[in-house]
């Protein structure tokens, strides 16, 4: 297998080259540095580095008020502490002034682990993708982690990126190109497509492998980007293989799966069904232990596509 | 500007003009908050003609003073005083809350010399935070003024921020309370109390001044106090009285929202004109 590394680790070490080439940009923290990889950025440049104590709705206006004079801020915690409980911050401050804040958060997903539901943020694309102006990544693995960190910063306006804990395999090349808001296919086939994002891509992936036992070739779909969303290539996927699957480590409403059914129902309607978390907190276990128990398995995408593709016309 | 150079008479007069103006267009617009406006009329008058560095020909010129309204309702008093020192014409007063208009229900950058669009409460002070670290960041050596209101310091986020100011040191930071005592459904310390208040804004390392907010040249002296002040941010608590001006709006809860009709106007207007210095 390949190399196991989370996405925060691609963002962390990006973050510290990219405060090399630009001093604009500077980071504050709700003391969890430590945990979403902001330390590296901190060691490096102290001076440009903010821990503003567990105050997360303080965090979100100050950087806010930095963005006013030209600064590039990064506020970072774990996702459910940013966009759940500074909600009203990063409405307001952030998207309704258009300041150039960039929030990136780690500890989402049931793959947060034993630290369990009340950490595991379900809500943040939902939330986050409903606010006008806000643009919404999720980074496939370490190496598009340090492509997406590049590429927000240049990216004006508000930017919420999550990041995750748990290891993961890194499935993407050095090469593969990453653009705001332009989808990778990974692997082509004519059956059905699955659009996934994050971690979910590597296990879209595997179902793919188990589908083309069955004869059923799946073209899979990296979308890192949720908003704007690549509605160019959803529309040519269903038009390909006349059925889509999505899947995300994400609460099944307002997620993912929404924004591409809010594109396939507009613009060429064809079967979907959606992998993600049925309208349920998470609780304590291991990334894989609790992937299994949600149903985000491989396993469960290969079922979700078997049943698509009975629906096909 | 030296303080002994104000023409305080003037700036009465100026007063009392900004208080009719924010009742008539409050009239016109059929809502609004008059009740919150007419108690910060002289913090504000203060602020842009005797105390902010700023330029209303060139609203964003990069060393100006900024004030960040954290009580973003209270549009009449910020709309009127903004067309008055020049930031756009008076005429377009009259557009105020109305389809199409750049004069928003609450604060917004659309209007030449708002800083930040506000409304919800408890977030004007971290903004002030940030503008003033990154000041110091720069070495700029403007100031940032905060006015929140006193309803508003029952929000938890106010209190995050007050930390921040005191721990980083933001002497460029002087925040206003409009301590006015009243709140959209009844007085303030019988909803919540904050008394203590100087006392709370004490221990959080703030340098705190006390004065009457509706007395010109205290609320001037107050503000050039920050000045003297090295290390610590600055707190005015302006003791002010809601609706202040009008003798049947005053301390009143339900002017907090409800813009006067034609006829509560005239009341209104014959009652500054009444009570007016003589």
């Amino acid at each position: 297998m390949s190399e196991m590394i989370a996405t925060r680790e691609g963002f962390g070490n990006e973050l510290v080259q990219l405060g090399k080439e630009n001093d604009k940009i500077v980071v504050l923290s709700a003391d969890l540095e430590d945990a979403t990889k902001a330390e590296y950025f901190k060691k490096e440049f102290p001076e440009r580095f903010f821990n503003l104590g567990i105050a997360e709705q303080d965090l979100v206006g100050t950087a806010a008020g930095l963005s006013l004079q030209g600064f590039i801020p990064f506020v970072c915690s774990f996702a459910v502490f940013l966009t759940n409980r500074a909600y009203d911050m990063i409405r307001l401050d952030i998207c309704y002034n258009h300041c150039n804040v960039k929030v990136v958060c780690s500890h989402a997903g049931v793959t947060v682990g034993e630290d369990g539901a009340s950490a595991q943020c379900l809500e943040d694309f939902a939330l986050m993708r409903v606010l006008p102006t806000m643009s919404v990544i999720c980074p496939v693995d370490t190496l598009e982690a340090r492509k997406a960190t590049r590429a927000i910063v240049t990216h004006p306006g508000p930017v919420y990126m999550r990041t995750s804990r748990a290891p993961f395999p890194v499935i993407t090349q050095e090469s593969d190109p990453f653009i705001i808001g332009q989808a990778n296919v990974l692997r082509e086939g004519n059956d059905v497509t699955i659009i996934a994002c994050g971690l979910m891509v590597y296990e879209a992936l595997q179902a793919a492998d188990i589908l083309q036992k069955e004869n059923i070739e799946a073209r899979v779909v990296n979308m890192h980007t949720i908003k704007p969303i690549d509605k160019k290539a959803i529309i040519d996927s269903a038009k390909q293989t006349k059925a889509i699957v999505t899947a995300e480590e994400h609460q099944v409403f307002g997620g993912l799966g929404s924004a591409v059914a809010e594109v396939v129902t507009q613009g060429f309607p064809v079967p979907m069904e959606m992998v993600a978390v049925q309208d349920t907190f998470g609780e304590t276990g291991s990334p894989q232990q609790l992937l299994e128990k949600f149903h985000l398995k491989a396993v469960d995408i290969a079922a979700a596509v078997r049943k698509v593709i009975k629906r096909k016309r | 500007m030296d303080p002994k150079k104000v023409d305080v008479r003037d700036l009465e007069a100026k007063a009392l003009l900004f208080r009719k103006e924010i009742l008539q267009i409050a009239n016109s617009a059929g809502s609004g908050h008059p009740g919150g406006s007419l108690s910060a009329v002289e913090i504000l008058t203060a602020l842009y003609y005797y105390r902010m560095n700023h330029r209303p020909e060139d609203p964003l010129w990069e060393d100006r003073d900024r004030l960040i309204v954290s009580k973003g309702h209270i549009t009449p008093v910020v709309y009127v005083v903004l067309a008055n020192r020049g930031y756009f014409p008076k005429e377009e007063l009259k557009t105020f809350r109305k389809f199409g208009s750049r004069l928003q229900g609450h604060v917004h950058t659309r209007v030449p010399g708002v800083e930040f669009n506000t409304g919800s409460l408890g977030h004007g002070l971290s903004v002030a935070n940030g503008l003033a670290l990154g000041a110091k960041m720069l070495n700029k050596n403007f100031k940032v003024y905060c006015l929140l209101g006193d309803g508003e310091l029952q929000e938890g986020s106010v209190w995050e921020a007050m930390m921040t100011s005191a721990h980083y040191h933001l002497d460029n930071v002087c925040a206003i309370v409009d301590y006015n005592k009243v709140q959209e459904n009844g007085p303030v310390n019988e909803i919540k109390n904050l008394e203590p208040l100087a006392e709370k804004w004490k221990n959080f390392g703030w340098n705190v001044i006390e004065v009457d907010g509706h007395d010109l040249v205290k609320v001037i002296a107050a503000l050039d106090r920050m000045d003297q002040m090295k290390g610590k941010p600055t707190v005015i608590v302006a003791h002010t009285i809601k609706g202040k001006g009008v003798s049947f709006m005053e301390g009143q809860a339900k002017w907090h929202g409800k813009a006067p009709d034609n006829e509560n106007l005239k009341k209104a207007l014959e009652c500054l004109e009444k009570n007016k210095q003589p």
